[in-house]
């Protein structure tokens, strides 16, 4: 059997007193396309982040590709990673916000490249080849000496998600990375997306677009107050849900 | 009034009074160099997670700020050397503006750090940055981009207080003017001159500052 690219089980995560994932159990495997939908609060946000480090966890695992991300057991304790090792766990996953993220002060190339020498360690030539080629694969290779401020809001997505992809990553998070685009820029987006799990990617993604969900994933799985209520295939999901609290947020989302 | 100019006296020592100006504009440059590492440094303490640091952090930016700055060069350079700490005129005075503009520079650079958005910091480290490259890559060097309006008026400032430094035999324009002043009695003409001198090298470093500022500035 294969190690899976993800593996989550008995997460839990608390702010202070609050426990916002109560024990969260999520297994992806390579080229496997997971959504996560849920009302607002659910914790679909805090899940991804867990997943990168940008949250500490408290309780449970998780692994990526076999690799407990941020801490180990060390003499029955539970241990948190050096630095160094986070970092390097994290350029493991890459991730798309919703708010792009981009380095305002460098151009688009740029912003892809960073990773690529100071991470990745490339030279700058292989560096700006390897951004080019990433930046013409979601569209924007002629925008590529344009800075994030030049830039739509769509077209800033597109180099952000060139940024993530461009490291070669084994599992890419999307965090709602059309909600903050006006309506006839979503799809451009959306359809990066749609050619990254045709091409194979892992991805975890979490969004409002539940067409774009049923059509894109093999698995859908449907947070409520920190829990996993209801998973299975889009159509099962979509067409078939179990419970009413799955049914009355599908109809409240107008699917 | 009948008063009869003579700025002859004034002319013939003017080389001194370009030179003080000289020594002005490289005191303001070379403190305020050092008080933009000082600013940095207390600024990232105020924004500690370590209450301790953040304590010497606002401890130091209100001391300083609520001292007068002829007291704290006074202070430097006459108080200090009693404790042992030796220092010439000038490096006495350049220690005293670093960390007075370095309290300054501190809130400057501590809005600009919370104004920015949290994501900036995030994106860093989700390509793998550590914390450290994250700031000395991204956040610092766009923060500092977006302050860069309010270091200008700082260095400004900062450059007009260098007179101060005549308190303490600093040769620099307003320590000459006074020399000057004293050895010809001819007040107005000296102040006038050494006014308009302040005057013409302000709106000249204004000028080239924001002719920086545009070149620097983030392109939207
Ligand atoms: N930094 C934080 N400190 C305290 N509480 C937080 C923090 N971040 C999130 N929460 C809380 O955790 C819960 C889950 O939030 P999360 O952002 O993961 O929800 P979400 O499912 O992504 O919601 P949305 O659809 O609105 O994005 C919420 O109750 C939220 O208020
Ligand atoms: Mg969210």
């Amino acid at each position: 059997m294969t190690v899976p690219v993800l593996e989550i089980r008995n997460l839990h995560k608390r702010f202070g007193s609050v426990e916002v994932l109560k024990g969260i159990d999520l297994t992806m495997q390579k080229s496997d396309v997971v959504s996560l939908i849920g009302a607002s609060g659910s914790g679909k946000t805090t899940l991804l982040r867990c997943v990168n480090l940008l949250e500490d966890y408290e309780e449970g695992v998780v692994a990526v590709a076999g690799e407990q991300i941020g801490y180990v057991e060390r003499n029955g304790k539970r241990v948190r990673l050096r630095e160094r090792e986070i970092a390097r766990q994290r350029a493991m996953t890459g991730m798309a916000f919703q708010q792009f993220n981009l380095f305002p002060h460098m151009s688009a190339i740029r912003n892809v490249m960073l990773g690529l020498v100071k991470t990745r360690k490339m030279s700058k030539d292989e560096a700006y080849a390897t951004a080019e080629s990433w930046l013409e694969r979601v569209g924007m290779a002629d925008r590529k000496d344009h800075y994030p401020g030049q830039l739509s809001g769509g077209q800033q997505q597109r180099v952000a998600i060139a940024r993530a992809i461009a490291m070669n990553p084994q599992l890419m998070l999307f965090d709602e990375v059309t909600s903050a685009l006006d309506p006839e820029l979503v799809g451009e987006v959306l359809s990066v997306i749609k050619g990254l799990a045709a091409d194979g990617m892992t991805m975890l993604l979490v969004t409002h677009e539940m067409q774009f969900a049923h059509d894109v994933s093999n698995k859908v799985v449907f947070m409520q107050d920190g829990r996993i209520a209801e998973e299975g295939s889009p159509d099962q999901l979509f067409y078939h849900p179990k419970s009413e609290r799955l049914a009355a947020f599908l109809k409240n989302s107008k699917f | 009034m009948d008063y009869d100019f003579n700025f002859a006296a004034v002319w013939r020592d003017f080389d001194l009074l370009l030179s003080g100006l000289g020594l002005g504009l490289v005191l303001a440059v070379v403190s305020i160099a050092i008080g933009c590492l000082i600013g940095l440094l207390a600024a990232f303490g105020m924004l500690s997670r370590h209450a301790p640091v953040r304590w010497v952090s606002t401890a130091y930016v209100s001391a300083i700020r609520n001292t007068p700055i002829l007291v704290l060069i006074l202070f430097t350079y006459f108080a200090l050397p009693q404790l042992g700490v030796r220092l010439g005129k000038i490096e006495s005075f350049i220690v005293t503006l670093a960390i007075y503009s370095g309290a300054y520079l501190t809130e400057v650079f501590r809005s600009g750090l919370v104004s920015l958005p949290p994501g900036l910091r995030e994106a860093g480290l989700t390509i793998g940055l550590t914390e450290f490259r994250t700031k000395i890559l991204i956040t610092i060097p766009v923060m500092f981009r977006n302050v860069l309006p309010a270091l200008g008026n700082n260095f400004i400032s900062l450059f007009k207080d260098t007179s101060l430094a005549a308190a303490i035999a600093v040769p620099e324009l307003t320590f000459y003017a006074r020399k000057i002043n004293v050895e010809t009695f001819r007040v107005i003409e000296t102040w006038l001159v050494a006014s308009l001198m302040y005057v013409l090298a302000c709106s000249i470093i204004a000028a080239l500052l924001r002719q920086v500022e545009a070149r620097l500035a983030i392109p939207r």
